[in-house]
């Protein structure tokens, strides 16, 4: 079992006290709102991709300090480059989280190996990947995510009685 | 008997001893993160005292057999144990025949149970539901397929800021076309306490009958079926020291009789014919298939050790940490508490500023404390309290003083880190 002071790291805290690129965007290429069903959280994406690569990305939404960090980190590490490898990130993190993949594995993971302990976490597990589900969604033209959907290679319930 | 030993007598059994009683808990001796379990997930599920795992050992390992059939002597011991443990069940609720003491698998089954024997066959198009917004969706789902299917129409009795049900509003609610009323006992997210006996009077002065979902009453104080005069009384065991994948479902012997059955099956037949099958009578009418015998007869032993303690005992101790828990939460800034209702049980919903739920728990969980953070299954309370969800802390009367002081500490902990 990871400790918090692993999970919840000065980095993380601040991500979540200040986000970066938060909000919404007029005219996106891109957008999408996911969600996860269990406890209510909810963000969007706003993505305007130019020619390949990644002008300007926002996010907004109502959720728990590893979702709210996870998405502004998502951001600032995903704004300026190709979509393409955006998308490498976004399956990198998501093989992390998830703990099928360590991060010394995740050759572009960089400082995003902060959420590598929140695979020790099964409950919490969705609150890292729902921001990187909601930006595939929006790159795939899925207007709605959800951390419920059948085809969520991620699901596993979390307790709800 | 001299005057004196009486007097020595009342005092060892009035005074509530939770050190004697938590011997009794062998799991509330684990360490979670290094740290002592301190458990305040009791409204989720309680644990289980060694009595009742011996009791359910004693079963597997000597009266196995499957019940109501063979006429051998496994299935003779194991048949009396089973229907012992439903004559048990009914001494706690005090109703007034055994036959009206129904095992389900649990409150989601019995209130299920209740929407297809008696809604489908007396709940018809335009007729209305009464519901409640404290309900837990075990409450309310099941009426809400039933309006679906039926036409009818479920109306809600709303609550005031401090989560308690609005009477006058209830009363409002009830013209011709009332047909039924399911209200719960306690709310499992707020603690509140409804004044169901009043309630079920003023339905019944109305011919309309009431469901009372007690999953998170029948725990915390003394259930009087009688007393309440209500028509159907839910309940789960595994929130009562019994195992889970076991319930109860109370029903007045001559509604139940009225109804249809639920699941077909065996044991809840008379007689099987392609042409026609006759009807087993009550409880076995609604009791198809190998019941889980041994989780019945685990609840029986539950209920006998919490009548043991006594459940007066009970409630004054969990009163006593509520109350406690209550002073120390809001002395803390930045932390309230929701659910002040007047007559709450010991259940503390409570939001801390700027910190997600999610956060606090999995902050908690590392101090070794549990506590249960979501919407509780009850969205339409979190949506009055336009809260996305709260963090709960729910006492059992296991619990102590200490325990209560080890969570206030972790809240502060929690503040600590998020400043």
């Amino acid at each position: 079992m990871a400790d918090y002071k692993s999970l919840y790291q000065e980095v993380i805290l601040d991500h979540n006290k200040k986000p970066r690129n938060y909000g919404t965007i007029e005219h996106p290429s891109h957008h999408a709102v996911g969600h996860n069903p269990l406890c209510g959280d909810h963000i969007t994406v706003d993505v305007v991709v130019d020619e390949g690569r990644i002008n300007n990305i926002a996010f907004q939404g109502e959720s728990c300090a590893i979702c709210k960090a996870s998405a502004s980190m998502m951001t600032t590490s995903v704004k300026g480059k190709t979509r393409e490898e955006a998308e490498t990130l976004i399956q990198e993190f998501l093989a992390m989280a998830t703990g099928k993949l360590s991060h010394e594995n995740c050759p572009h993971i960089g400082r995003l190996a902060v959420f590598a302990g929140v695979s020790d976490l099964p409950t919490r597990v969705k609150c890292a990947i729902l921001p990187w589900h909601t930006l595939n969604g929006a790159f795939n033209a899925v207007a709605s995510t959800s951390t419920e959907a059948e085809e969520d290679p991620m699901h596993a319930p979390i307790g709800d009685a | 008997m001299s005057a004196n030993q009486t007097t020595q007598k009342i005092r060892s059994t009035s005074v509530f001893d939770v050190e004697r009683i938590r011997a009794d808990f062998p799991i509330l001796k684990l360490k979670v993160n290094d740290k002592p379990l301190v458990y305040l997930d009791n409204a989720a599920s309680s644990q289980m005292p060694q009595q009742v795992i011996d009791r359910l050992v004693y079963y597997q390992t000597k009266q196995h057999a499957n019940i109501h059939r063979g006429v051998h002597y496994l299935s003779e011991v194991a048949t009396s144990e089973f229907e012992e443990a439903r004559r048990k069940l009914q001494r706690f609720i005090n109703a007034k025949e055994d036959r009206e003491v129904i095992f389900t698998s649990g409150t989601t089954e019995a209130i299920n149970l209740v929407m297809h024997g008696y809604g489908r066959k007396f709940i018809g198009a335009g007729d209305e539901i009464i519901l409640t917004t404290l309900e837990h969706h075990a409450n309310i789902v099941p009426w809400q397929m039933l309006a679906e299917e039926k036409g009818a129409k479920i109306r809600v009795v709303p609550i005031n800021d401090a989560g308690e049900l609005l009477i006058d509003e209830y009363e409002k609610l009830f013209n011709d076309r009332t047909k039924f009323v399911g209200v719960t006992h306690v709310s499992n997210a707020l603690g509140s306490i409804n004044p169901i006996k009043e309630m079920i009077a003023f339905a019944h002065a109305r011919g309309v009958p009431v469901l009372v979902d007690g999953a998170q009453a029948a725990p915390h104080t003394k259930i009087d079926v009688q007393d309440l005069n209500c028509d159907f009384y839910a309940f789960s065991g595994h929130k009562l020291c019994g195992p889970t994948g076991i319930g109860i479902l109370y029903g007045r012997a001559a509604l139940l009789e009225s109804m249809q059955p639920f699941k077909g099956g065996g044991d809840m037949i008379l007689s099987v014919t392609f042409e026609k099958t006759t009807y087993n009578t009550i409880p076995h009418k609604f009791e198809a298939g190998t019941p889980p015998i041994s989780a019945a007869i685990g609840l029986g032993a539950a209920v006998d050790y919490l009548s043991a303690i006594g459940m007066d005992a009970i409630a004054a101790h969990e009163l006593d940490l509520l109350k406690y828990a209550t002073g120390q939460i809001s002395s803390i800034a930045g932390v309230r508490v929701m659910g002040t209702a007047e007559h709450k049980a010991a259940v503390l919903s409570f939001a801390v500023d700027g910190v997600h739920p999610h956060d606090i728990g999995t902050l908690l969980n590392q101090e070794g404390i549990a506590v249960r953070t979501g919407h509780h299954c009850a969205q339409p309370v979190m949506q009055r309290l336009h809260v996305p969800a709260t963090s709960r802390a729910s006492f059992a009367f296991y619990n102590t003083m200490d325990e209560v002081d080890a969570l206030i500490a972790g809240i502060r902990t929690v503040q600590k880190i998020f400043t």
